[in-house]
């Protein structure tokens, strides 16, 4: 008898706890028909046909430049984007933060580039798919902590296994920048900043490694040494260096860092006090992944909107700006076009915002051959929205595809909104 | 055998000096001295307003016999003729713990939850047994540093604990032994807001946990004062012992003058408060406080600003702390608030006459500045009789110096502490300055003395040069040693006199080849005294930078005021029947809202076009916990007693930052640490009011209490094991446990038998009343069926559930129970026990009947909390105008505040907000944030504010960079991190 209710028990719990069954391959042509879209480029079509063919975006334009194939997909009145990237996450990585077991995004070592984020990434995570609804698709899942944190890679959100997912495996090494202030706490007080004296010390540690693996990687050593190993393609750009550095004097020293060593693809990532370096960043062509905009200001006399309005400051320069999604809580990553959407109340404009989180992500990691528009010959990975998917008010998905799949817009959240809806219907 | 008699001559000695009237003495004949000593031709300040020019001090043992202009001299009297000098009374510390050693502090590492002390009071931070006289120990060094400071007597205590027992009023003097020194044994009773170090028990965690603690102490004290205590408690009887005494408090700061000034009040103690050298803040408050101050003169040191990226994170405040500090006794003397000078805080005693200066310099009135040293600690200490002036009858302690004591260039000579002389500084010496020509052996020297008159220096020259010389001069003998040779070959002439004058220098000189010759210097007739050792600090004194309301960046230089405001073509959400209404005018008027319609004038209105605008009721946030300095206090599973009203914090920016989100009113909620919290403070966010201003009037009265893994502390630790509960099955019992002694507690009160007033049962027999509503932090279904059973079993009702993340499991229940619901947009995953929240939460709780808000408990979401309203309509399509009550009129209905605030209706608060397109758009933003007329929130003034603190940022870091350009000391900037408290947050 006893047995009897494990069993009912681990069933139940079984289908309690089951994640969405990713999409089928595309096997038929389709066109989505009759959407406002937005291309991810700064412009839009109205009344739009996109024709996808195998997994791929085969044409896309207006009812004259286009003809549909296939099964139509009538979306007349809604809007269709290009999936919203969000970079330097942890999904998959981590499930619940207070819980030490199921975090999987911070190895110890200090120096550890070899350290890769793609095996661990669980694609049944239920913070995972509770991003699809938002439109968030594609994500760059990066290590976190320690001098160098490890390899991040790029996955698509909906795959059996790590290896369905990747997208770009291993395309960058991400570096946490020292302070150059050190916190201070003190019981009862406010912390506060100070000089942190081992600043230069830590970077000295930095430059160290950086030269001998630049060494190694030249050839001739006899012995293979697997942290250099994992340098390999930063020194000839196939390998991004994702630096995580908000204070003025760090991006400055983190862009000489760069310059002096030869590294090809330095990427801000954070960027808190980017404003202050424009020129600087200008000069030297780096783009800038920026922290969410739903941050309190850090010094209490900078302007209440200045995480608001950080993205315009910078896209007037003309610098190469994305939103990432370091400084939040994993499960906050599904805000991601909302944060985008925040930037247009500082006077951003709407095809300006949605390329941060689009086009302007796919091209600093390197993905803006596949992904970011609504292109011909792009991925068909996209979806739509019955109004504007950067407001929280009318994100609203009607219809999301990876690689021309349809992928479930439900989730563990939906699935218990549905069952105890049903319970009370009726009763009210 | 001559270090046995050495040794029997240092006894003698020191016999003679400690020997009472009253000892026998075996050491030699009873000596009998019965002489005067009179001061003669001084300027005396007998006190600081009655002054005497060429007159006399008359002493007789410790006393003032006779002070005045003729003063009879009796024939055995020792006289000193002060010609060109000044007495004044000595000096006074009335806050020291001088000759205190330091407490030691508790090792260990395991909470403690109860008392280590057996026969005591319940809390170990409750010393009032403590008396510093048993422990007190003279310190000779630290006593001659004070003495050279000028100061006659200290009056020391234990710096350690909340109550700290009594303190003992000492003569700094080295005659006579403890007998002598003590003036008073129980000077009076200390208090603070700072635990003893000598024990770990947890409470109190929190500034309102130690408010609470010291009332619930003085209700245990009149009780036991009945005699109704079946036990002893050695703690309480103290306390008994030393109500009459003068009770001097430590607060620190300007808001914490004011809340323990409230605690003093409420039981008719009017406490001396030991500020924090910030009272001149909100002066007008702490003038309302009627106590008497005693002042640090610990002002800041300037920032180190030449790391300007670091300097770009200093704050404001404390850029400003360091420009207003020094003014603060002069901003209290101007505001006629009795305040005395203590050596608190400083570094090291002789910074003392440096600052003391640096508030004259700023300012302050040298008669005040004499009276918070002398006759005001008198007055404190209830020593008028005694100390403080010199008056006949007055202990004589003085002192002789130059001149004016409040001029830097004036030399203390003397101090004389009950009628005995410590010398200070030398008297009478000869002032040798000036330059002299003198011929040694063959060679023609040219001698330029300079410097202090005590402690000058030489420079030596010959035809060929400048030579290295060093001069000493003490006690009319002088040194001069002058090098003469190369640095190869090192020579010396030595040379030695002892002076008679001050224009010949006359004496030996013995020459590099050990031949000694005579020498006579004479002075140069009109030769110049030039004195480059003492700097004035008048040259350093800068402008104050302005105070502004509140003290801090954004802070208003002139609170803003009530308007009539007409807004002219809105769109309305009015949150009543009428909905939306569309090219509608508002009228606001001595703070409500006036009226409603079209085509609505009135000349006195300022007009505001809201064309394309909407206007909406002011967003309340039902669960923040900006705005105060501490959220929780951990001490207890249940601290009902304490109130979140106390710790408001009027200073945080992040009022003005929610503002700027169209925030108007806020629930500031006791956070989660366990399951009975404390009581809440409902407040509107009236940027630049002060802290008791900003809550509710009449205000509804409310309490946290929480469920789940919070109060379990299942997040705090590994060694977090040791209170109860530990599980969810503790935390009922905790409930009934509480619920149960507050009914017994209420039925023992109104049997009419005398009982134990008891704060927090007072607390929670007001919940079973109805009188005092619950907010609820709570995650799973489980817990929060379980309160509501718990309150049933009670026949209360529970007001909110906050948080509620599985409220949609239980939503039936919920409604049947009658208990609203505030929760997130669409938190989740950051703990184990928020596996099953949704962000569909809000739409389910609204759709079965509950009345539902959205809330922030967080200082970034709660200026977004129109955002986070939007969410709701994503989420399981919740209408707009349902969704916006979500984070306005629901709230308000939760707080019992919907008759005040909460929609746009004729005669609420015109608490309002308007916005420059939909209010629940990402795109929009708030432009004006109006409360009860007065618009605290103006786009346009933001971009003005911005440009002012720019200006004196800059202003100051200028004023900074001048001052280390001086070669004045500064130190390294440690720049202030905002704290952003949540409900976890200690």
């Amino acid at each position: 008898m006893k047995n009897i209710i494990y069993v009912i028990l681990a069933l139940s719990i079984q289908i309690l706890s089951a994640q969405q069954t990713p999409g089928e391959i595309q096997k038929k042509p389709f066109s989505i028909v009759g959407a406002t879209a937005h291309i991810g480029d700064g412009t839009q079509i109205s009344n739009s046909i996109i024709v996808i063919e195998n997994g791929k975006i085969t044409a896309c334009g207006n009812m004259d430049e286009v003809k549909p194939i296939g099964d139509i997909i009538d979306v007349k009145g809604q809007h269709v984007y290009p999936a919203f990237i969000a970079a330097n996450t942890s999904l998959g990585l981590v499930e619940v933060d207070a819980v030490r077991a199921s975090n999987d995004n911070r190895e110890i070592g200090g120096i550890i580039p070899h350290v890769r984020s793609l095996i661990a990434y669980n694609t049944e995570s239920k913070v995972v798919e509770s991003m699809r609804p938002n439109g968030v698709l594609v994500a760059q899942i990066s290590p976190k902590r320690g001098l160098i944190s490890g390899t991040s890679s790029i996955v698509q959100l909906d795959a059996w296994n790590w290896e369905d997912a990747a997208i770009k495996s291993d395309d960058a090494i991400y570096v946490n920048w020292p302070n150059p202030f050190s916190i201070v706490w003190r019981r009862g007080n406010d912390p506060s900043f100070k000089q942190n004296k081992t600043y230069e010390k830590q970077i000295e540690t930095l430059t160290n490694f950086v030269v001998q693996a630049k060494a190694y990687i030249k050839g001739n050593s006899s012995e293979i040494n697997i942290p250099f190993e994992a340098m390999k393609g930063l020194f000839d750009g196939s390998k991004q260096w994702f630096v995580n550095v908000n204070s003025e004097k760090g991006i400055i020293d983190a862009i000489a860092f760069a310059k002096q060593h030869e590294i090809k693809n330095l990427v801000i990532v954070g960027g808190e006090q980017s404003y202050k370096v424009i020129e600087l960043l200008k000069l030297n062509k780096i783009p800038v992944l920026l922290n969410h905009t739903h941050r309190l200001p850090s010094s209490n006399h900078d302007d209440y909107d200045l995480s608001y309005k950080l993205p315009k400051l910078l896209v007037d320069a003309g610098i190469l700006v994305g939103i990432q999604s370091g400084a939040i809580d994993n499960f906050q990553t599904r805000n991601l076009p909302f944060y985008a959407g925040t930037a247009v109340s500082a006077g951003l404009s709407k095809d300006e915002a949605l390329k941060l989180i689009t086009s302007n992500t796919a091209k600093i990691l390197g993905i803006n051959n596949r992904l970011g528009m609504l292109k011909s010959g792009m991925d068909a990975t996209l979806f739509v929205s019955k109004g504007d998917a950067l407001d929280m008010r009318t994100n609203s998905l009607t219809n999301a595809y990876i690689n021309g799949r349809k992928v479930s817009l439900e989730t563990h959240q939906t699935q218990l909104w549905k069952r105890y809806s049903e319970k009370y219907k009726g009763e009210y | 055998m001559v270090k046995k008699q050495l040794t029997l001559l240092l006894l003698l000695c020191v016999s003679v000096m400690v020997a009472q009237d009253y000892f026998p003495t075996n050491t030699g004949v009873k000596s009998v001295n019965t002489n005067y000593t009179a001061f003669v031709n001084a300027k005396i300040y007998i006190n600081p307003t009655k002054i005497v020019e060429n007159g006399t001090l008359l002493i007789y043992k410790s006393k003032v016999v006779g002070v005045g202009k003729s003063v009879e001299i009796p024939k055995n009297t020792v006289i000193f003729d002060l010609k060109g000098k000044s007495i004044y009374p000595s000096f006074i510390d009335v806050y020291s713990s001088f000759g205190i050693a330091k407490a030691e502090k508790a090792t260990g590492r395991t909470p403690q939850y109860n008392a280590s002390r057996e026969g005591f009071y319940w809390n170990d931070h409750i010393l009032p047994d403590q008396n510093a006289i048993n422990v007190f120990t003279y310190d000779k060094k630290a006593a001659t540093q004070l003495i050279n400071a000028g100061f006659g007597v200290v009056n020391t205590h234990i710096a350690d604990g909340i109550v700290r027992g009594t303190g003992a009023l000492v003569a700094l003097t080295d005659k006579g032994g403890d007998h002598n020194r003590i003036i008073d044994g129980k000077s009076g009773q200390y208090l603070s807001l700072k635990k003893s170090v000598k024990s770990h028990q947890a409470y109190p965690t929190s500034i309102m946990g130690t408010l609470a603690l010291l009332r619930q102490m003085y209700n245990d004290v009149n009780w036991y004062k009945t005699g109704q205590s079946e036990t002893k408690d050695k703690a309480l009887e103290a306390l008994i012992a030393n109500q009459n005494l003068v009770q001097i408090i430590e607060a620190g700061s300007d808001l914490n003058d004011l809340r323990v000034d409230k605690v003093g009040d409420e039981f008719g103690i009017q406490y001396v408060i030991v500020g924090g050298g910030d009272e001149y803040k909100r002066i007008d408050k702490i003038k309302q406080t009627n106590a008497t101050y005693i002042l640090p003169i610990n002002f800041p040191k300037a920032y180190d600003v030449e790391d300007t990226f670091l300097t770009s994170v200093l704050s404001l405040a404390d850029m400003k702390a360091w420009s207003q500090k020094p003014y603060n006794p002069k901003i209290l003397a101007d505001n006629k608030i009795e305040f005395a000078l203590s050596t608190k805080g400083l570094n090291t005693i002789k910074e003392f006459k440096t600052n003391l200066h640096k508030a004259i310099a700023y300012g302050l009135d040298k008669t005040i500045a004499l009276e918070a040293l002398t006759t005001v600690p008198a007055r404190i200490l209830g020593k008028s009789n005694q100390l403080g002036t010199l008056n006949k009858g007055m202990y004589a302690n003085f002192l002789i110096t130059s001149g004016d004591i409040f001029d830097e260039k004036t030399i203390l000579y003397e101090n004389w502490i009950k009628g005995n002389k410590v010398k200070v500084s030398a008297i009478d010496v000869i002032d040798i300055r000036g330059d002299y020509t003198t011929k040694i052996d063959t060679e023609k020297y040219d001698i330029n003395i300079f410097g202090s008159i005590d402690k000058p220096k030489a420079k030596v020259k010959t035809s060929t040069g400048a030579l290295g010389s060093k001069l000493r001069y003490k006690n009319d003998w002088l040194y001069l040693t002058i090098a003469i040779g190369d640095s190869v070959d090192k020579k010396f002439i030595r040379l030695s006199s002892r002076i008679s004058n001050s224009t010949t220098i006359t004496g030996k000189a013995i020459l590099s080849n050990g031949n000694e010759v005579n020498f006579v210097a004479n002075k140069t007739p009109d030769s110049k005294v030039t004195d480059k050792t003492k700097k004035s600090s008048k040259k350093d004194v800068f402008e104050m930078s302005p105070i502004t309301f509140p003290n801090v960046a954004y802070g208003f230089d002139k609170q803003p005021t009530k308007q009539t405001l007409l807004f002219k073509n809105a769109t309305v959400w009015t949150n009543e029947v009428y909905g939306i209404l569309k090219n509608t005018d508002v009228l606001v008027k001595d703070g409500k809202i006036f009226k409603i319609g079209t085509n609505l004038k009135l000349s006195s209105a300022t007009v505001i076009d809201a064309t394309g605008k909407h206007l909406t009721a002011g967003i309340i946030d039902e669960h923040s916990h900006i705005a105060t300095s501490a959220v929780n206090e951990a001490g207890h599973n249940s601290t009902a007693e304490v109130s979140i009203e106390e710790a408001v914090n009027p200073d945080d920016v992040n009022i003005y930052r929610n503002l700027a989100g169209g925030v108007t009113s806020i629930q500031i909620l006791h956070g989660s640490a366990n399951p009975i919290g404390g009581q809440s403070a409902i407040i509107k966010l009236k940027w630049g009011e002060s802290a008791n201003d900003l809550i509710y009037e009449n205000s509804p009265k409310f309490i946290k209490f929480a469920l789940g893994e919070n109060v379990k502390q299942s997040n705090w630790g590994d060694n977090q094991t040791v209170r109860f509960p530990q599980t969810r099955m503790g935390v009922e019992q905790v409930f009934k446990d509480y619920f149960t002694r507050a009914q017994s507690y209420d039925k023992l009160k109104s049997s009419g038998v005398p009982y134990r007033k008891d704060q927090e049962l007072e607390v929670l027999s007001e919940i079973l009343k109805g009188e005092r509503f619950i907010s609820c932090h709570s995650y799973v279904q489980s817990e929060i069926n379980m309160l509501m059973k718990v309150a049933e079993s009670f026949n209360f009702k529970i007001n909110t559930f906050t948080h509620i993340l599985e409220g949609y499991k239980v939503a039936d229940k919920m409604k049947a129970h009658g208990v609203a619901a505030s929760t997130f947009s669409d938190w989740w995953a950051y703990k184990f026990e928020v596996n099953d929240a949704i962000p569909y939460n809000a739409s389910i709780l609204h759709n079965a009947g509950v009345l539902t808000a959205i809330n922030s408990d967080d200082a970034e979401m709660s200026r977004r909390l129109n955002h986070e309203a939007a969410k709701t309509v994503k989420y399981g399509g919740v209408s707009e105008e349902d969704a916006w009550k979500f984070i306005t009129l629901n709230p308000a209905k939760m707080l019992h505040l919907d008759d005040r605030v909460g929609s746009v209706k004729v005669g609420k608060d015109a608490d309002l907000v308007l916005w420059s397109g939909h209010p629940m758009s990402v795109y929009s933003k708030a432009e004006k944030t109006i409360i009860e007329g007065v618009t605290y929130f103006d786009l346009e003034r933001d971009k003005m504010l911005r440009n002012k603190i720019k200006k004196e940022r800059n202003q100051l870091i200028k004023q900074m960079l001048q001052h280390k350009n001086k070669g004045l000391k500064t130190q390294p900037i440690i720049a202030k991190k905002q704290n952003y408290l949540h409900c976890d947050s200690e």
